[in-house]
């Protein structure tokens, strides 16, 4: 790994400084699960490298205020599958949480790191798109939020400009029942990337919505509004017409060695049937 | 902000303080700079655990980690799993006596998994143990073996 200079700043204001300062130059590092195989590759190869886990406003991990859930962007996925508050409310993250990797990796791997990487197949981007995320920036202009679907870009790419830092990811407490499930598909069990991601829900007045990923550039979000997908009684037939409109975007990569394009399409379709069907159960059980 | 750093942290319940460069990985440290060559390089890209250390109470692969993010915790090696009059500890007597070492090389890492497994869960279940070694790979697929020796140490710290 070539040398570099090692930044341990205390405060946002301070890792904003310097990120604004040296631009590209510069790498952020929180859980590093990837920075540090890619500064090893030498496929990234920063001047500096900004840690971010001495800031102090970044702890505690998970906040809550009544309204919302707070995840701060140094909260690693262990953290988030242990939280009593995300299990009560967001089960789907948590589900997406506990599949990343290994423990060892997950022990380290943050979730603002999973979503600022970019990756089309970052677990945690489906239930965050379905669960309404926002996320918190910090900048040389000041601070603001982004709904995570104008967050996330394309691969590698997310809404951030220069000297701009993730402070936490948002997630607001539902107010209406809400059933949720998160599923995904690997070659094998663990430390293994998704060929799939898929999170689904159903909501009150008939709406289900689904959110999947690693089949395209980036996460998608699709809603359904005409009560088919929602309802339990609605017949097979109804139900697969309108999952066709719903995976009517995927366009999984030719060149991926983890599945072919028709597998993906086709199994995106049992992963959609299964999880929404887990998220219908899962809405009569909290209604 | 420099290119090398004194850190201090307690390795294997000794608070050390000693200086690393700050592109060098935990294990690079570990292994080249304080001669703990019982954790291993293998993968070096976080899938096989042959790295494996338990820092502040949880395993973590040392080869995705900087040295100077260790600053000021708490890390276990394999070193540090024997009792202080330098007799193997319950896990290991276990992994002996089921021969679940067999080339040996993955058997730190595994032994660190089993550990801070073990720690957080005193009696975990098959499913708790198979998930909790997932991030640990033995080519020799000794996994029954070690499986059933963290089950053994497991029962034997019941009795």
């Amino acid at each position: 790994m070539k040398t570099f200079e090692y930044a341990r700043p205390s405060t946002v204001a301070e890792a904003v400084a310097l990120l604004e300062q040296h631009g590209p130059d510069a790498e952020l590092l929180a859980g590093g699960t990837d920075l540090v195989i890619e500064m090893r590759n030498a496929w990234k190869v920063p001047k500096v490298v900004i840690d971010l886990k001495r800031i102090d406003e970044l702890r505690p991990a998970i906040r809550e205020n009544g309204q919302w859930i707070s995840i701060s962007s140094t909260t690693v996925m262990t953290d988030i599958a242990e939280d009593a508050r995300i299990q009560k409310y967001f089960p789907a993250l948590v589900e997406s949480a506990v599949v990343v990797g290994s423990v060892q990796i997950r022990a380290r791997a943050t979730l603002a790191g999973n979503i600022c990487n970019g990756s089309p197949a970052a677990d945690t981007a489906p239930p965050l798109l379905i669960y309404r995320a926002v996320v918190a920036i910090a900048g040389p202009a000041g601070r603001h939020k982004i709904p995570i679907d104008d967050f996330i870009v394309g691969p590698g790419k997310v809404a951030l400009g220069r000297g701009e830092l993730v402070t936490g990811i948002e997630l607001p407490i539902p107010r209406q029942p809400i059933g949720a499930a998160y599923t995904r598909l690997t070659r094998r069990r663990g430390t293994d990337l998704a060929s799939i991601t898929l999170c689904c829900s159903v909501e009150e007045g008939g709406v289900a919505r689904i959110a999947y990923g690693s089949v395209g550039p980036r996460a998608v979000l699709v809603e359904d509004s005409s009560g088919v997908l929602a309802d339990p009684g609605a017949p097979d037939e109804r139900k697969s017409e309108i999952l066709d409109e719903v995976f009517a975007d995927a366009s999984p990569s030719l060149r991926s060695m983890r599945a072919s394009p028709d597998y993906r399409r086709a199994m995106l379709r049992v992963l959609g049937a299964r999880a929404l069907q887990t998220a219908i159960d899962r809405f009569g059980d909290a209604s | 902000m420099s290119e090398s750093l004194i850190i201090e942290a307690t390795i294997n319940g000794f608070r050390r303080s000693f200086e690393v460069a700050v592109h060098h990985t935990l294990l690079d440290v570990l292994r080249d700079q304080l001669g703990l060559t019982g954790t291993k390089e293998c993968c070096v890209v976080g899938e096989c655990g042959a790295c494996s250390v338990i820092v502040d109470g949880r395993p973590m692969n040392s080869c995705l980690m900087l040295a100077v993010e260790v600053d000021g915790a708490e890390v276990t090696t394999v070193e540090g799993l024997a009792l202080g009059d330098g007799h193997l500890s319950p896990l290991q007597g276990a992994f002996l006596d089921a021969g679940a070492a067999q080339c040996g090389f993955c058997i730190p890492g595994q032994l660190i998994a089993a550990q801070a497994l073990l720690d957080r869960i005193p009696h975990p279940t098959i499913d708790e143990i198979h998930e909790a070694m997932a991030g640990n790979l033995c080519r020799c697929a000794g996994y029954e073996q070690i499986a059933k020796a963290v089950q053994a140490a497991a029962e034997a710290a019941n009795s």
